[in-house]
């Protein structure tokens, strides 16, 4: 089996891009990743794309072949599909092309994740949200996105004795981090003062809980470790992979606040790299709503059920024990959907070839990306880094 | 989401609380699924309809101030988890009461309400929601 390497990334400003289509921020990721890897676009064997909303926000389907056909690739005949699993979309497009360099059938691989959310309006965008739900059972009666996690946020409060400011800290650490990523949506610091009094949205959620809806495109150049060298090439290794799956419907799943998903998809991706918990030197977790910030702490690995409260504020920032989400995260760097699981990766790259600017993180040994679906549904978690 | 087809299939389900029991280990499914996730292949053919009580209590909840089109009219309304006696839990509104009145472990009793309307000559969808059971 070939071992696998990121040797390029590129992706647009997340944000509302009133002036930039679909198919331009994918295509402008997608080329920027190329020219970071050095490579050219016909040395792409197979392309992966991802989105989450594009079928229904935009009316766009297939968007595999839209990317490489703007990418000008399409007289060059590669596989082009797009690969979908709700906000997870990106990480599982990820190891989709992994997966595909791994099985020694291809040595480079193109991931393009793109989402362009700002083409409809707020409360109807809520109901395209509402499709990653269970559309019958939860959406049909008025669930949100949002409310499931403020039920699993309510009950978690409740039997843990966690305060709403604990909550409200992941936010503000993560646009502390923000203020020092140029591509970040929201570049501001947050107060917890700002963060406890904003609009209500879902209570005890209210709108500085919850990741915001952007625009953006991020994408990677995967290599093999063969083609690399024979390239004089440079990555970082993608060193374990990790996907499980759980209920779609919430009220389906042995706990409210317990994410299977992840817990099941971290222990996969830490024993196949041979890793622990305390070897890694940053996260990037899939904070989508405050409360799954703390949720995948402790799911992830990184403190016991009901305690991730103990390493909030200081031990998730950039200088703490496990620095979570360098980058900004969801609320702060943004989420545009299918772009947010491969722009996880494009933040580890730049970490470990140290052109992460302010927010740099010294010496980093080993990341971990958790991308998930809903209110985790899906989880896929990645390793990289190491040699 | 207002497909006549899709809200017609599910009216048994929405509008009595029919359920689904897997015979071979006595599991009760709501909402119903055609396979036991607890005996796969040997639950085929052995899952039965089964009416359920209505009753329950509220695991969790949330007042939801951020709707989709179809329910901004009903803002801010009460959403919860209630876990039935019979064992499944799902997801409703809880009406007829002040929010503050909500709380978790209360009882409740399924109630028939109009859930939401396509517009203004669309089709109108019913099911259940929640009272609480005082």
């Amino acid at each position: 089996m070939s071992e696998v390497y990121i040797v390029g990334s590129g992706e647009t400003k997340y944000g509302e891009l009133w002036d930039r289509s679909l198919r331009e921020i994918a295509v402008e990721a997608g080329l920027k990743a190329v020219e970071n890897a050095g490579i050219y676009s016909r040395d792409i064997q197979i392309l992966y794309g991802s989105s989450s909303l594009s079928g229904t926000v935009n009316g766009q389907n297939d968007i595999g072949s839209l990317i490489a056909d703007f990418s000008g690739l399409a007289s060059n005949n590669i596989p082009a599909v797009r690969v979908e699993a709700s906000s997870a979309s990106g990480a599982a497009a990820v190891r989709e092309a992994y997966l595909a360099i791994r099985s020694g059938e291809y040595d480079v691989a193109m991931v393009g994740g793109v989402e362009k959310m700002t083409d409809i309006y707020g409360s109807e965008m809520l109901d395209m949200m509402s499709t990653t739900l269970d559309r019958e059972w939860e959406a049909f009666f008025g669930a949100t996105p949002a409310a499931l996690a403020a039920m699993s946020a309510r009950k978690y409060m409740a039997d843990f004795h966690v305060d709403k400011e604990t909550l409200a800290m992941i936010s503000v650490n993560d646009h502390e981090n923000a203020s020092k990523n140029p591509s970040a949506h929201y570049r501001n610091k947050l107060t917890l003062d700002a963060a406890m009094n904003s609009t209500m949205v879902a209570d005890p959620l209210n709108i500085m809980d919850c990741s915001p809806i952007s625009d953006g495109a991020s994408a990677l150049v995967l290599a093999s470790d063969r083609y690399m060298k024979k390239n004089g090439m440079e990555g970082v290794r993608i060193q374990g992979s990790g996907i499980a799956q759980d209920y779609l419907a919430l009220h389906s799943r042995a706990s409210l606040y317990r994410l299977d998903s992840t817990a099941i998809a971290a222990r996969k991706a830490l024993d196949q790299a041979k890793v622990r918990n305390d070897d890694i030197s940053f996260v990037e977790l899939n904070d989508s709503y405050s409360i799954y910030g703390l949720l995948a702490l402790e799911d992830l690995g990184f403190a016991k059920k009901g305690s991730a409260k103990d390493l909030v504020p200081d031990e998730i920032s950039l200088r703490g024990r496990i620095p979570v989400n360098p980058s900004g995260g969801l609320k702060a760097k943004g989420n545009p959907m299918g772009a947010t699981g491969v722009g996880q990766f494009v933040e580890a790259y730049l970490q470990f070839r140290g052109k992460a600017g302010e927010r740099q993180i010294k010496d980093p040994e080993h990341a971990m990306l958790h991308n998930m679906a809903g209110s985790g549904s899906t989880s896929i978690v990645h390793i990289v880094g190491g040699d | 989401m207002g497909e006549l087809s899709s809200i017609w299939r599910e009216a048994d389900h929405r509008y009595r609380l029919i359920g689904h029991k897997c015979n071979n280990c006595g599991t009760v499914y709501f909402p119903p699924r055609d396979i036991c996730p607890k005996c796969h292949r040997e639950s085929i053919g052995k899952i039965k309809e089964t009416d359920l009580s209505g009753l329950g209590e509220i695991v969790s909840f949330t007042v939801v101030h951020d709707a989709p089109p179809t329910f901004s009219r009903q803002r801010p309304y009460v959403m919860a988890i209630i876990k039935l006696d019979e064992g499944p839990s799902l997801t409703g509104q809880i009406v007829d009461c002040d929010p503050d009145e909500v709380k978790m472990g209360k009882r409740v009793r399924a109630v028939f309400r109009r859930i939401r309307e396509d517009g203004k000559s669309g089709v109108i969808m019913y099911g259940y929601k929640f009272a609480l059971d005082e």
